[in-house]
């Protein structure tokens, strides 16, 4: 709440505004009823009107309607521009702080959930807010002013009025709990049901070709049919609340008419007071329905706020430092001193680990899958930062550099190929945003990437489907690699660049990085090793830990694991 | 325009509406009810215009007791009608749309590859969910308030006709005018909305991109480029959504001062008229009534109109999907022609020799500008062991597509067991054949449910013993709960390698005659590869093997090998032989034992 009040306060004139016009345009609205009542009773029967009287009290009821009316509408803009406003400056840090987060937070979570904490969330909150600004303010004034009003008419009729409320809102509690039950049951198993239908028609082909078709619709219905048991009755128990309360209105109006036709018999009121009352009484039960609606509503935007503040609030990147240098003319040298870290601090990963790398020199890193070889990547990047140790590049410390310039000392190259979804030519320009088109032509074909390109239905100008569903894997690690091709960096990051490629085009894109990387250092996560065997240094990991360092004739010797992997590439 | 357009897209929705004929008692008897309470609620300004005329005006206190009674038995009466109808519009709406769900599933795993391809998987995800959900929301309030709101607003004119008619003109009128009002917001702003719509919908691809692409964004430094863009498209649907704000904005104040106003009218009008003695002041309490009454009634109308747009919306991209018609129908030949054959195991044992044959076989996929495959042409004999290679898309899973008859070829002729393709049915066809599909996934249940895909009856032996050949035993054996050991959606609690064995596994217990391994072995490392392949050949029911491959110890000790490139089949023999002959079989060979050709 507090959190929601920050991004309040820079409207706070235009909310006292906002909440001074919904008191101007309640009070006239039930100002309305009373000249109705007035006037009603200046018709009293035949040639026994009050013309003149009437007449004025019409030109004070017309003088309140185009109050109201504009009262409302300015009220109404201004609770949007609020909601607006306030929406889009959460939108905008979320996103702004998703950007500096460290990858730690989003490679624990589920991007789905992210992704809906940033659209719906933040779309549940603004519906909330905004039915709060318009309707829980005008709700409660409404019944206040109703209260003062009935009571300045016949305190007698007040009291029963005011005796009867809680029955309404009783009910509705009664109503708003039960449903409120089963409301968890349903999304519980829709959420079973989702998980299902993703399942099951996400690997539609594979169900196929088992021909499973038949009793996985079997399982479905089954599924399905205890969805709609449970709906049933979630969505009649909710939808009892209007009847019921509208029942419960009904009872006051008729208690209200009856006691004010007595009243009126004995004089105690005249008719149209009691016809205002009547009215006040319909005028008096409505907002409480909206109200208790309004909360949950509101229950459930502040729910849904706290998920948006998460993210928000949680820990972004250390911030370079201010004395933080930039790295330029980059010579390669990498220097790992004592470098320890893991993921959870259960799980101790990578331990004392030292390593110097000569500038131009080629770092392979092999193991079995699994084996943490990304997980020296996420440092180098320093997407990661390590436990304990330090990583140096010529000789400055990583946490003393600013991230982007080191970041732009390497060029990169994953195995989860990520391409926009944009035209092929802005995904590779990526690499250099000022590349010309015939620059990026040039590092596609390098890569060996034109060919394929060439035969897309729009050649270079082939937008790439959101999930990439254009293109096989392979083709899409082409890509990835003319990027970097383009980008010509003074270091490369491989990992596992080439696994969707076969081995002949492997071969080919080998010889162009390695014209690419002349002088220049790389760090090679590789399957194959056949691809790295001229690495100056091949590190060999196993379980999170490096267990051999050396050359490929030194680890060849030593008999090692490494000496393992590798004849067991030629096993039959 | 815009009218046209929206009648269009309801005749559209009609297609799905054929599935509430299921609930044709409760779609009749909901809105019954509801008019039965709306009804009710009808007569209570006459019941008070009773009261002040006969009961205050001749101070009958009885008679005020009698109304009062009168008021609150039609209370109750509009409550059990009310909640009658709540009960018939939920089952109605929630039975509904549970079979609606049930026909597009059955629909959706139907469609062939080809049309799987067309649709997308995700936009069905969505259709089968959150659309279906907008639909019952939208049958739900249909059947509840459509005929509702309209019958207490014309009903109050029509009361309001039988107390004055003259006074009643006002509600004549005013109601018509209300209409315009209500409906010209309404479809001003429906585009509007849209608009607000789309503009989620790229803050949404915004987010997903940061969050998918975060280590690429940050290591080309495009944190700012994004930051930008993510702010451009937020202020954009800032904009939008303050217009819309304001147009709507309109709705309450403009009704407010048309029903005011007509009460203004209402009243003077009404003062005339009882001063000329035609009508009583309890008439003109009526009036003023159901003119009240008429505002509550617009304002739950116009919210309901909201829903019913997205309804419909959801509604026809349901219908879009049920109008896809199925290609391959279990029950209906692949062939286009559908000759029915004489025998359908027209498998003359012992006398055609092949098992497998491709003749002249050309692909290209939907829309494609060259050829997948072309001119593919070979025949297997039973038993014997296919090997498939060559490099990213020269089109090796293509063939295995073609083979499984999950993409017909564009021409050219395949026979599996001497019958012509076009003369199986995909049931009868995948009933020789067992996959292993490139994507290992694994399915929620346990190890048994999954495995039992392949063969509902096996027995728990013969589970095992797929396990073996499939080098999965070992790690199956390892797990507390062996066979009924949990697998969570999609396998994701096993390793990539132990996925591959599982769904390897799966294929080989359905004993079939053809056994299809499409690139399945990729995260295995070389050792058990190798020891999986000696598995398969020793397997007792012999299967013929194609094996799809990148590695070329995978295949090369197939009794054939097929080199792919670009769609054209380049070399076909036995390893040594084309070791000798063809050139991209060398390049490939070499290409993984380069330098170290001797270790062979």
């Amino acid at each position: 709440m507090k959190q929601v009040w920050k991004y309040l306060k820079k409207y706070r004139v235009l909310l006292l505004f906002s909440i001074l016009l919904a008191l101007l345009s309640v009070g006239l609205t039930l100002y309305i009823p009373i000249l109705t009542g007035e006037a009603l009773d200046l018709i009293i029967e035949q040639g026994k009107v009050d013309f003149a009287g009437l007449s004025g009290i019409l030109q004070n009821m017309l003088i309140a309607i185009g109050l109201t009316a504009v009262a409302q509408w300015v009220m109404n803009v201004c609770n949007n521009y609020i909601t607006c406003g306030v929406v889009h400056q959460m939108r905008k840090e979320a996103f702004a702080n998703l950007n500096r987060l460290p990858l730690s937070f989003t490679d624990n979570r589920q991007y789905g959930d992210i992704v809906s904490r940033l659209t719906a969330d933040v779309d549940q909150f603004s519906d909330g807010l905004l039915m709060g600004l318009t309707q829980f303010f005008s709700g409660i004034m409404t019944i206040l002013m109703t209260l003062v009003f009935m009571f300045r008419l016949s305190v007698g009729i007040t009291v029963v009025v005011i005796v009867m409320t809680p029955i309404s809102l009783v009910v509705a509690a009664f109503i708003a709990k039960r449903s409120f039950h089963l409301f968890s049951a349903q999304t519980r198993i829709r959420g079973e049901q989702t998980g299902y239908i993703d399942e099951m028609i996400g690997n539609k082909k594979i169900v196929q070709a088992f021909s499973q078709e038949e009793n996985v619709i079997e399982e479905f219905k089954k599924k399905n049919e205890e969805l709609r048991a449970i709906s049933l009755k979630a969505i009649f128990m909710s939808s009892t609340t209007n009847p019921s309360t509208r029942f419960v209105n009904g009872l006051i109006y008729a208690v209200v008419g009856l006691f004010g036709s007595f009243l009126a018999v004995n004089k105690g009121i005249t008719v149209g007071q009691l016809s205002c009352f009547l009215s006040y009484a319909n005028q008096y039960t409505k907002p409480f329905n909206e109200i208790s609606g309004v909360v949950t509503e509101m229950q459930n935007a502040l729910a849904c706020a706290n998920r948006v503040f998460e993210i928000i609030k949680a820990k972004p990147e250390k911030e370079d430092a201010p004395d933080a240098v930039t790295l330029e003319d980059v010579k390669g040298e990498v220097k790992l001193c004592n470098v320890s870290f893991s993921y959870v601090p259960e799980k101790p990963l990578i331990q004392n680990f030292n390593l110097t790398v000569q500038p131009g020199q080629k770092v392979a890193i092999v193991g079995p899958t699994g084996c943490g070889k990304t997980t020296l990547i996420n440092l180098l990047m320093r997407f990661y930062e390590v436990c304990k140790g330090d990583i140096k590049v010529d000789g400055v410390s990583i946490q003393d550099m600013t991230r982007a310039s080191l970041r732009e000392a390497y060029g990169m190259v994953l195995q989860e190929t990520w391409l926009r979804n944009e035209s092929i030519m802005e995904n590779i320009r990526m690499g250099n945003p000022f590349a010309s088109d015939e620059e990026v032509i040039e590092a596609a074909k390098a890569s060996y990437a034109h060919g394929f390109i060439k035969r897309l239905p729009n050649g270079y100008h082939t937008v790439i489907n959101e999930d990439g569903g254009n293109l096989s894997q392979g083709q899409k690690q082409l890509l990835c690699i003319a990027r970097v091709m383009l980008q010509k960096p003074d270091m490369l990051i491989l990992d596992e660049a080439t696994s969707s490629i076969d081995t002949r085009t492997e071969i080919k894109i080998q010889s162009a990085f390695a014209k690419l990387m002349e002088g220049r250092t790389s760090f090679i996560v590789a399957h194959r090793l056949s691809t790295i065997q001229d690495a100056d240094i091949i590190l060999v990991m196993r379980d999170g830990n490096i267990v051999e360092q050396g050359n490929h004739e030194e680890l060849l010797n030593k008999g090692g694991f490494y000496h393992e992997l590798y004849h067991s590439q030629f096993k039959h | 325009m815009h009218f046209i357009k929206c009648y269009v897209r309801i005749f559209t929705m009609k297609k799905i509406l054929i599935y509430l004929k299921d609930y044709k008692k409760e779609t009749i008897l909901a809105p019954l009810f509801k008019l039965l309470e709306a009804s009710f609620e009808l007569i209570v300004p006459l019941v008070v215009a009773a009261m002040i005329d006969t009961g205050i005006a001749n101070e009958d206190k009885a008679f005020i007791w009698k109304m009062g009674g009168i008021l609150v038995a039609l209370g109750i009466i509009g409550l059990v009608c009310s909640l009658t109808a709540q009960f018939f519009a939920a089952k109605a709406a929630v039975g509904f749309t549970a079979q609606l769900r049930n026909v597009l599933f059955e629909r959706i795993q139907k469609f062939s590859y080809r049309q799987m391809d067309e649709l997308g998987t995700s936009t069905l995800i969505t259709r089968m969910t959150s659309d279906m959900n907008q639909v019952q929301t939208g049958v739900n309030m249909v059947l509840r308030l459509f005929l509702r709101s309209p019958f207490i607003v014309f009903g109050a004119m029509v009361m309001a006709f039988t107390i004055d008619v003259k006074a009643a003109l006002i509600f004549a009128v005013a109601i018509p005018l209300l209409s315009i009002v209500v409906f010209g917001i309404m479809m001003f702003s429906i585009p509007v909305y849209r608009k607000v719509q789309a503009n989620l919908d790229k803050l949404l691809k915004n987010t997903r991109e940061s969050l998918t692409g975060a280590r690429v964004i940050r290591a080309f430094r495009l944190e700012k480029e994004w930051q930008e863009d993510f702010d451009a498209n937020n202020d954009a649907l800032r904009q939008v959504q303050n217009f819309a704000g304001k147009v709507s904005a309109f709705m309450n104040p403009v009704t407010y001062i048309v029903i005011n106003v007509a009460l203004v009218i209402l009243i003077h009008v009404g003062a005339i008229r009882v001063d000329a003695g035609i009508i009583t002041q309890g008439a003109v309490v009526a009036l003023v009534n159901y003119m009240s009454q008429i505002l509550v009634e617009l304002i739950k109308l116009a919210n309901l109109i909201v829903t019913t747009t997205k309804a419909i919306a959801s509604g026809n991209r349901i219908a879009d999907v049920l109008a896809t018609v199925p290609e391959n129908m279990d029950d209906v030949k692949m062939g286009a022609t559908g000759e029915a054959s004489v025998n359908s195991n027209a498998y003359p044992v012992g006398e055609a020799d092949t098992i497998v044959e491709f003749e002249h076989v050309h692909f290209a996929f939907h829309e494609a500008k060259e050829e997948a495959l072309s001119d593919v042409h070979f025949s297997v004999k039973p038993g014997q062991t296919i090997g498939i290679i060559g490099g990213t898309g020269s089109g090796k899973s293509t063939i295995v597509n073609l083979l499984c008859g999950f993409y017909p070829a564009t021409k050219g002729e395949i026979r599996v067991k001497g019958k012509k393709m076009e003369d199986y049915t995909g049931k009868e066809l995948l009933k020789n054949i067992s996959i292993v599909p490139q994507k290992a996934v694994l399915f929620k249940g346990t190890i048994e449910s999954n495995l039992r895909w392949g063969n509902e009856n096996a027995t728990t032996e013969e589970l095992w013993e797929a396990l073996e050949v499939a080098q999965a035993a070992e790690f199956v054996r390892e797990k507390s709960g062996q066979l009924q050991s949990e697998v969570a959606q999609l396998g994701k609690n096993f390793s990539g390698g132990q996925r591959q064995r599982l769904s390897i596994a799966r294929a080989i217990i359905g004993k079939k005659d053809i056994l299809v391994l499409d690139d399945s072995t990729s995260a295995l490392d070389y050792a058990t590869d190798a020891a999986l392949r000696q598995a398969i050949k020793n397997l007792k029911h012999k299967p013929t093997v194609f094996i799809v491959s990148q590695r070329a110890t995978s295949i090369q000790y197939a009794d054939c090998i097929l080199v792919l490139d670009d769609g054209e089949v380049v070399g076909m023999g036995t390893h040594d032989e084309l070791l000798k002959n063809c050139e991209t079989y060398q390049e490939i060979y070499h290409s993984q034992y380069q330098k170290t050709g001797g270790v062979k």
